[in-house]
């Protein structure tokens, strides 16, 4: 089955990427775009058939190297 | 003093800090490749600065789970010393040897130049031949330097010493002008608890020989043989 990973920057935690992303929008003319937060999205392909255990080994992943738990959330999808 | 240096793919300062290690020391650095799994015996461990894997997903996050750095965390555990300088302090943030995380610089722009560096405390193996309050002048070059961690651990790291070198003006002045990345309360290096581990991102191996401008950092390489030799 396939796991969808979103890793985001947590509330609080500066994103000048993100800020860059609302200036460069700015400038092309789009109006209204209060704020821009920028993440990842990760794919998994897993070979684990049974969802509980696939989620449970995902959230090890993120826990362990997918995300910084420091500055960063993470949301698992679980697709298939 | 005997001593290792740790090369991943894209480390790229590990010949500048075996030579300011052997000028200190008089004895060359063993260099390990990051696929061993086995250290000799050293008392210095260092991880050099650059760019290891490519500083994908994170900085420094990919080396920090590389076979060698389960034995580097053993090691330190055990009280030997060990020093990450740059990509190195980013992969002791990113190994859980030390608290927070480097983000990207405030300013977006890859920095390279001499940064004023204030010596926080000489109470350290890695500082006592440093005066606390001293300025030294130490050249940067990173795109991700912006140390963070939440407030809670900002007032633990300074309210146990753990602070050992903040970005300052040449007059020693913690202004945010002389901060070149952002970081927090103008952090450029932490220790570990037990002091044994430091981080920062500064390049005192840059700043050993009056040719290369500075020889501010030439008394953290003289101070560690002192402490360990």
């Amino acid at each position: 089955m396939k796991a969808k990973v979103h890793v985001t920057l947590k509330t609080g935690v500066l994103d000048p990427q993100g800020k860059a992303i609302g200036h460069a929008l700015a400038s092309l003319g789009f109006q209204g775009v209060n704020d821009v937060r920028q993440g990842k999205y990760i794919e998994l392909e897993i070979a684990e058939t049974d969802r509980a255990k696939a989620e449970a080994a995902v959230r090890q992943m993120c826990e362990r190297l997918l995300a910084n738990t420091v500055i960063e959330n993470y949301a698992i999808e679980l697709v298939g | 003093m005997k001593s290792a240096v740790i090369v991943f793919p894209g480390s790229n300062r590990e010949t500048d800090v075996a030579d300011a290690i052997e000028r200190a020391s008089g004895h060359r650095p063993i260099m390990v490749w990051h696929r061993d799994s086995e250290l000799p015996d050293v008392d210095l461990i260092v991880l050099p600065g650059g760019f290891s894997y490519g500083d994908y997903l994170r900085t420094g996050a990919i080396a920090a789970r590389a076979p060698i750095m389960q034995e580097v965390v053993r090691r330190a555990d055990r009280g030997t010393a060990v020093l990450g300088i740059c990509n190195g302090f980013q992969i002791l943030c990113e190994s859980g040897l030390l608290p927070g995380i480097l983000l990207r610089n405030a300013s977006l722009k890859f920095v390279c130049r001499y940064v004023g560096l204030k010596v926080e405390t000489s109470q350290s193996l890695f500082t006592h031949r440093y005066q606390a309050g001293e300025v030294l002048s130490v050249p940067v070059a990173h795109g991700d330097g912006n140390y963070f961690a939440d407030p809670a651990t900002l007032d633990r790291l300074e309210s146990e010493g753990r602070v050992a070198f903040r970005y300052c003006s040449m007059q020693g002045d913690l202004t945010p002008e002389a901060n070149p990345n952002g970081s927090a309360r103008n952090i450029a290096g932490i220790f570990n608890p037990t002091k044994n581990v430091l981080g920062l991102m500064p390049h005192p191996e840059n700043a050993t020989d009056e040719l290369l401008g500075s020889i501010s950092g030439k008394a953290l390489f003289d101070g560690l043989v002192d402490s360990l030799a």
